[in-house]
């Protein structure tokens, strides 16, 4: 079965004219989508551009205010993501959601457990599930924890469970944003395989190459509404659909020479953390012989030995599967959870400091869920501006807080930063994740800063807010900052670095070269495949 | 800033809404209990047939919005910033007890007698409360938990002060315990003196209208400097909004709790002093409970906000004067609690409610002027 064939067959799914009136910065409107069965449709988009709201209306959970949805051909009304599922949707979100401790079996169930003469009949699922794992070359031993799979393994979890639900139809919210090359190769060889069975497959997507190797048919969404729609074998370039996608060229995050300087301007030495609970080490043992112990007794260490320097105008890249301990080194860096090693700025041991005092020292930090940890999102864009400055001007006057001076250093930051805004009174919340980030962006960069954590500076933000953030890095670097920058995007992070180390269980295992490595190289490094050996 | 402004109206006709739907449930329940709802409302604007009933009847509303008022303001503390201080009650009592006794002890000319008294009441209402806050920030209990059972340890404790270490002579005849009384410099001067300047009669039950009402205005208004002006004010104002965040800014979520606890202790502290001061002159074992309960309610209603807290301070005491007006028209007085409860719930409705809607309005609003700002891009 080919997409040839059924060209002529009803569409899987046709949307028309979808309009969503929306309070937020994007609304859907018009969007027109036709998917022929047995394909896989990628739709593209910058973050923003409304495919998630398109995506929630499909699978019943937002009702449109215009258009209609035709399911093969049937004009239907999702009223909750059980209609969706019943007319044979299924829909894989970004972010799991999977319960880390029950099988993969009970989790594939939850919510659909066959029964026997009201027991539950675990055998059938069984069966079942072996059917579908094998039929769709979709391999997860049933019997093994969530928690214990990797990011690729638990994706497959997500899949079987809306195969097991029965769907025809499904939806993958960009699922290649936790993998790296290897498992999305693995992903794409699993789609083949769903779009061979005659399964459609809506691909949700911003990186561009991927759609390109995937996908049979691709449309292109812009500013809330459908720009074009093409067969694969009219797209000829990525580069032609980003232009499609941003409406403009598309920006590189590539440093241009290097102004790395002699002055160490931040170091790490020794930094441990172990796993379940800070304990202090006994008096006179060398962090690096207390860790030591800690591996012979089998502890697992969060942060295993870290050690980097970062020279002045030098930007840092580092690299990793998510969760290798990249949250936890940041957080020890800035003082928020306890670790053994010295931490030194500027020469001086911060270590024992507080947060406080190491943000009054000159760190910045750039959040990696700025939601949680970077703003206040029912607070203005000025009280946010004193978050974090609220002992430093111009946020502080004695005990006050300098409310004048805040609200125009805030129109600054709006101004310099681009923060698309009514104004410094506006709440955090009623802004566009991009221009949330150029503000946080902006306050960070705020005060002097002789050392900035970036933490994935340009997740789930748009082309236009990335292009603006890698300069303001990249100028700030020029000015002397020293960057720790921790990004998935390995594009970013080989464009922006001056040098990348990869993080892998907690150890800093190579140091590479960004001028001549490859994303696929650095995918090895980060999943183990490759053992770390020292490079330069 | 019309925003702000556009979200206070939301918020007030959330309340007004609120209420009218209050009454209107409670005349059900009036008529229930075998009472007409007509007679009820009518008796809330009965003040008494001769004027000084009604002065009497305005002082005592007054009064009893005073104590409601300091509650509601001690709870709103915690409440900034998700701690839950249910110990008000017990903080309060325990407080009271202690700065009516040390109070007593010594004579002083009037301002420094009435300010050691406050002082004390301030710091022993303090630092009961310091106790769940350490036991918070060291051990991780729960501060509602603990407050609830510091509770019955004051209550208990109150009861064994008043009648032991701290108790004063007994009048014959009396069947209550009280503490010795204050000498006249620790009376807080009244403030009948307004009545006059309206051509009423001074009211002369209760010792006429308390003056530590203006303590209490002086003590409101402090609050919300502190609370939207200061460094302080913006990092509980933080720490309530987004814990992580205040966190990742430097904010010391530890010290957060101590300082909010015990500010709120403090405060509570203060909330048995209007009648110790203004009418009673000691503590005895038939004083008022139950105020530190009813500023849970209070600050919900205000919204843990000084003025909207001074409003629902004096709609609750309006409500509570009419108890005896209710009796005499043959209504149940139990009717009132009944409506006090119903408008906190509805408020508390109410304020989710208006809440979204105005960030709703907020969004869309930033939307239709960025939408207006910029002219959308055109197609490569």
């Amino acid at each position: 079965m080919s997409a040839d064939t059924l060209a002529t067959a009803k569409p899987a799914v046709e949307l028309e004219g979808i309009t969503k009136r929306f309070p937020g910065v994007v609304a859907n409107h018009d969007i027109r989508i036709t998917v022929d069965p047995g394909t896989v449709h990628a739709i593209v988009g910058e973050n923003g551009a409304g495919k998630s709201t398109l995506m929630k209306i499909l699978y019943g959970m937002q009702k449109p205010d215009e258009g209609t949805i035709r399911i093969n051909g049937t004009e239907v009304g999702f009223r909750t993501p059980s209609d969706a599922i019943a007319a044979g949707i299924g829909m894989v979100h970004q972010h799991f959601m999977l319960a880390d401790n029950l099988t993969v079996l009970e989790n594939v169930i939850l919510g659909a457990e066959p029964s026997k003469l009201g027991r539950l009949d675990i055998a059938a699922a069984r069966a079942r599930i072996n059917d579908l794992a094998a039929g769709h070359g979709l391999r997860v031993d049933p019997d093994k924890l969530v928690e214990d799979l990797g990011v690729g393994d638990r994706q497959r979890v997500e899949i079987l469970k809306v195969l097991y639900r029965g769907a025809r139809i499904l939806i993958l919210d960009e699922p290649t944003a936790v993998l790296v090359p290897q498992e999305v190769e693995e992903l794409f060889q699993n789609l083949r395989e769903l779009k061979a069975e005659g399964l459609t497959v809506i691909f949700i997507s911003h990186k561009l190459d991927e759609v390109l190797d995937i996908a049979d048919a691709i449309t292109v969404i812009r500013r809330g509404t459908t720009v074009a729609s093409l067969p694969r074998g009219e797209v000829t370039s990525a580069r032609q659909l980003a232009e499609l996608m941003v409406g403009s060229e598309l920006p590189t995050p590539e440093t241009r020479e290097s102004t790395v300087t002699e002055r160490v301007a931040f170091e790490v030495r020794h930094l441990t953390m172990e796993a379940g609970g800070h304990h202090p080490i006994p008096k006179g043992t060398p962090v690096a012989a207390y860790a030591g112990q800690l591996r012979a007794e089998g502890k697992r260490l969060l942060l295993d030995e870290v050690a980097f320097e970062i020279h002045e105008g030098e930007i840092l890249g580092i690299a990793g599967v998510e969760g290798n301990g990249q949250s936890e080194l940041i957080e020890a860096i800035m003082g928020i959870r306890p670790a053994h090693g010295v931490i030194s700025l500027a020469g001086r041991d911060i270590s024992a400091w507080s947060t406080l005092r190491r943000r009054e020292a000159g760190i910045g930090y750039i959040p990696e869920d700025r939601h949680r940890q970077g703003l206040l999102l029912e607070a203005s864009l000025w009280e946010n501006r004193v978050l974090g400055h609220q002992t430093r001007k111009p946020a502080r006057r004695g005990i006050w807080v300098d409310r004048g001076a805040s609200r125009r250093d805030t129109e600054r930051i709006v101004k310099e930063y681009d923060v698309r805004t009514p104004g410094v009174d506006t709440l955090a919340l009623a802004l566009s994740g991009g221009n949330q980030q150029k503000l946080i962006v902006g306050r960070e960069m705020s005060g002097a800063p002789t050392f900035l954590i970036a933490a994935h500076p340009t997740r789930g933000v748009d082309v236009g807010a990335q292009a603006a953030i890698w300069d303001h890095l990249r100028d700030a670097r020029a000015a002397g900052l020293a960057v720790l920058l921790i990004s998935a995007d390995l594009d970013e992070l080989i464009g922006l670095s001056d040098t990348i180390q990869v993080i892998y269980r907690g150890r800093l295992v190579a140091a590479l070269d960004p001028s001549d490595i490859t994303p696929e190289r650095l995918g090895g490094y980060m999943t183990g495949a490759i053992a770390g050996t020292e490079e330069t | 800033m019309p925003a702000g402004l556009n979200r206070a109206l939301l918020t007030v006709a959330g309340a007004v809404v609120a209420i009218i739907l209050a009454f209107a449930i409670c005349s059900v329940a009036i008529v229930a209990a075998g009472g007409s709802p007509f007679d009820a409302f009518a008796a809330f604007f009965d003040f008494g047939a001769s004027e000084r009933a009604q002065s009497n009847s305005i002082a005592a509303f007054l009064n009893r919005a005073v104590p409601l008022f300091i509650a509601g303001l001690a709870v709103a503390v915690g409440f900034r910033m998700n701690l839950f201080n249910i110990g008000v009650e017990g903080q309060y009592r325990l407080a009271a007890i202690c700065a009516a006794y040390v109070g007593s002890t010594f004579t002083a000319p009037a301002p420094i007698q009435i300010t050691v008294i406050i002082l004390v009441a301030a710091a022993v209402g303090g630092l009961y409360a310091l106790i769940p806050a350490v036991m918070k920030v060291t051990r991780g209990v729960n501060e509602v938990i603990s407050t609830i059972m510091l509770n019955y340890v004051a209550i208990a404790l109150t009861s064994y002060l008043v009648r032991g270490p701290f108790a004063g002579e007994r009048a014959a005849g009396q069947l209550t315990t009280t503490t010795p009384e204050l000498p006249e410099s620790g009376m807080f001067p009244n403030l009948n003196v307004v009545f006059d300047w309206f051509g009423l009669l001074p009211p002369t039950r209760q010792g006429g209208v308390w003056g530590f009402l203006l303590v209490a205005i002086v003590l409101g208004v402090g609050l919300w400097v502190v609370l939207e002006r200061t460094r302080f004010g913006f990092t509980i104002k933080a720490s309530g909004l987004n814990g992580p965040a205040a966190l990742a800014s430097g904010v010391d979520p530890k010290k957060m709790v101590v300082a909010a606890m015990v500010l709120s202790g403090g405060i509570a502290g203060l909330i048995g002093l209007p009648e110790i001061l203004g009418d009673r002159g000691a503590f005895n074992s038939n004083f008022t409970a139950g105020l530190g309960f009813l500023g849970i309610a209070v600050a919900l209603l205000g919204r843990n906000k000084p003025l909207g807290i001074a409003f629902a301070a004096l709609l609750f005491a309006f409500l509570d004067r009419a108890q005896g007006a209710m009796q005499i028209a043959d209504v149940p007085p139990s009717v009132i609690t009944i409506i006090q409860g119903v408008i906190v719930l509805l408020v508390v409705v109410a304020n989710e409610i208006t809440g979204r809607v105005a960030l709703r309005l907020e969004e869309r609003r930033a939307a239709q002027q960025l939408g207006r700002n910029q002219p959308l891009e055109v197609a490569a």
